[in-house]
Order: structure tokens, then sequence, then C-alpha cells
């Protein structure tokens, strides 16, 4: 019965990662695509806050979005997982409801 | 014709007969739209028509034809609020052409 | 449409009149209301903003839409739910929101009010009960 919720907004941009973060529950998965990928990169000012959630929720963000933005898996906050658009269509299948955050 | 002409007043239509402008509307201009839909106003013409105009006036909308079924059932009873009545005073549906001659813009959701 | 009733939420977080989302979300409510579903509205983040009290748009030259929410009670839209903390971040209270009111036909068509303030922990929850959620 959990949620998937699809964060498409730079964190440095907007509060739609923060607000996501902040909503989540437990068994939840949080998804980063588009300009969103850029909140998950390692050193950045939010990895501390996805870190944080990483564990109650899984974190993943979409390759596609990371490679056009020159970003690879390894570049990523520790426990983010790299998801191809496959793996984006089985999260919205195998979970409840999907949450965008714009 | 893209406007309709009432009495030295120019009030332009878009493509399917409603006004750009709402607040050009006047009695005589509702009268003259009516006209190009093939309908004589009769007083309970007048009541659907001014009905919409109030209820655009406090909500900033026109009603789905379900809502003004209620709503006007709630007003003025249940002979007033019946969809075939209603649709017997505007053959081609009271929101869209009541809508047209109250001067209010195409309901929402009204293809 | 006989079939079980779903629960859709949308899901509103911006400001209105600086983009379209905030009018978008409600002409979707108001077309989608006719499909007879369980519909609520959630206000988070600046979408509190679409609730203030006193808009007046004349001078921006703009369609003032918030007397629209004032129309949900008709279409059955009856909840509004509005984050604490949204309110709280921005300097607003309760207060500060135009009263939205349904009339409730088991009671007399007695008018009760349809905003309802909620922590952001029951947000997450409303969120989580959900079969459809739709953001603007």
């Amino acid at each position: 019965m959990s949620t998937l919720h699809t964060v498409n907004k730079s964190p440095f941009e907007r509060s739609s990662l923060k607000s996501c973060l902040d909503h989540v529950s437990a068994g939840d998965a949080v998804l980063l695509i588009e300009d969103g990928v850029v909140g998950a990169r390692k050193g950045s000012q939010f990895a501390g806050a996805l870190a944080a959630k990483n564990g109650a929720c899984a974190i993943y963000a979409l390759g596609p979005d990371l490679a056009a933005r020159g970003m690879k898996a390894s570049d990523l906050v520790d426990g983010v997982k790299v998801v191809d658009y496959a793996g984006f269509v089985d999260l919205a299948a195998e979970k409840s409801r999907v949450c965008a955050w714009l | 014709m893209s406007s309709y002409e009432v009495n030295g007043l120019v009030a332009e239509h878009d493509e399917e007969g409603y006004l750009k402008d709402i607040h050009q509307w006047n009695p005589e201009l509702a009268g003259l739209i009516a006209q190009s839909e093939n309908i004589n106003m009769t007083p309970d013409h007048w009541e659907v028509v001014n009905f919409l105009r109030d209820y655009y006036e406090e909500y900033q909308i026109a009603p789905a034809v379900r809502i003004l079924v209620k709503e006007m059932t709630k007003k003025f009873g249940k002979e007033k609020g019946d969809q075939k009545a209603l649709y017997a005073l505007f053959p081609y549906g009271p929101a869209k052409q009541a809508c047209k001659i109250a001067g209010l813009p195409k309901p929402t959701g009204c293809v | 449409m006989s079939e079980t009733k779903k629960k859709f939420l949308y899901v509103n977080r911006k400001a209105p009149y600086g983009t379209i989302y905030a009018l978008e979300s409600l002409e979707v409510v108001l077309i989608g209301a006719a499909f007879e579903q369980h519909v609520s509205l959630a206000f988070i983040d600046d979408g509190v903003y679409q609730l203030m009290d006193g808009q007046d748009t004349a001078a921006a030259g703009m369609k003032n839409f918030s007397k629209t929410y004032k129309a949900l009670g008709d279409y059955e839209v009856r909840k509004l739910y509005v984050e604490r903390e949204s309110l709280d971040e921005r300097g607003l209270k309760v207060e500060n929101l135009m009263p939205v009111t349904y009339e409730d036909e088991d009671d007399d068509y007695a008018e009760k009010p349809s905003l309802i303030v909620v922590d952001r922990a029951e947000m997450s929850k409303i969120i989580a009960a959900q079969d459809v959620v739709l953001s603007f």
C-alpha cells in the first residue's frame, strides 16, 4: 500500500525535494527524475536529508537523466539506486499510487 | 458575423457566439443572442439566465448542468429544477445555450 | 459509474496567479467532479495562498478565481485539507484564510466548514490513503 513519490525539480531551485521528504511514509519509494537528480549528488547540500530517509524509504534516481547531466551512479549519495525507464515503470506498477512533487 | 450589434452597442463574440467581454452584456443583447439561437425569451428563460448570472457573479464559474438542476430545485422548486424542463427551454443544453445568452464564457468541461 | 468509488486527492503546492497551476487544478477538480468519486484537496507549501481571504485581482487585471473554491461544496467536494506547518512557515494563520463551506443535506442543509487544518504527519497519512494523487 505504499507510494512512489517523484521529484522532477532541482532542490536548489524549488522546495519540491524537501516537501517530498517531509511527506513520505515508511516503505515508500522516492524517484528523482529530470533536474531532480542533481539532489542526489554526493557532497551536495541535500545529501544529508536524502541519507536520513534512505532506509525507511528507498531512494532512486533515473539513469538517463543522470547521464544527460554528466553524472554516474558512483557520484550519488550512498544507497541511492539507479533505475532505467523500465525500472521507473516497475516502481509505478508495484506501488499503490504515484505522488508527483512538482 | 463576429459581433452582435444592438442599440449602437457593438459586442464582439467568438466563433461559437460567446461574448468576448462579459461586461458588455445587457438584457437587449441577451435578446439578440437568443434570437440568433432561435429562442424566444420568456419569463422562464429569464429565470435561468438570471440564475446563471448570479451564480457566476458569486462563484466566477457557470455551473455544470447537474449543479444547475440541483440549485434551481432548491431556489425555485422541483418543476423549475428539472433537466427535461431546462432542455425544453434551451434545446442545445441549458448550460451551454443559456450561458451564451447570459453573456458568460463557455462552461468549463463543455466540449 | 456504479462501480466502487475511488479516492482522489488533488495536491496544490503553488500560489495562485504567478503560474497557471492553481487555476488548472481547480478546473480539473470541477470537471472531474462529474465522475462522482471521493474527491478531496490538499493545500501544502505556497498552495495555502490559494485560500487567502480578501484576494483582489482587479489591479493585477486577472480573474479572481478564489470565489470558485466556495462552489466546490455544490460539487460534493467537501474536504479541503490545509497543512498547519505550511501556514506557520509563511507567517499565516487559519484566520487569514477565506471561509469555505458546504451544505449538509443530511442535516437540514446546515452550512459546515470544508477547510480542515491538519499537521504534516496527518497530511502524509492522507496521501498514503488515496487511490489516485494528482499534483499541481
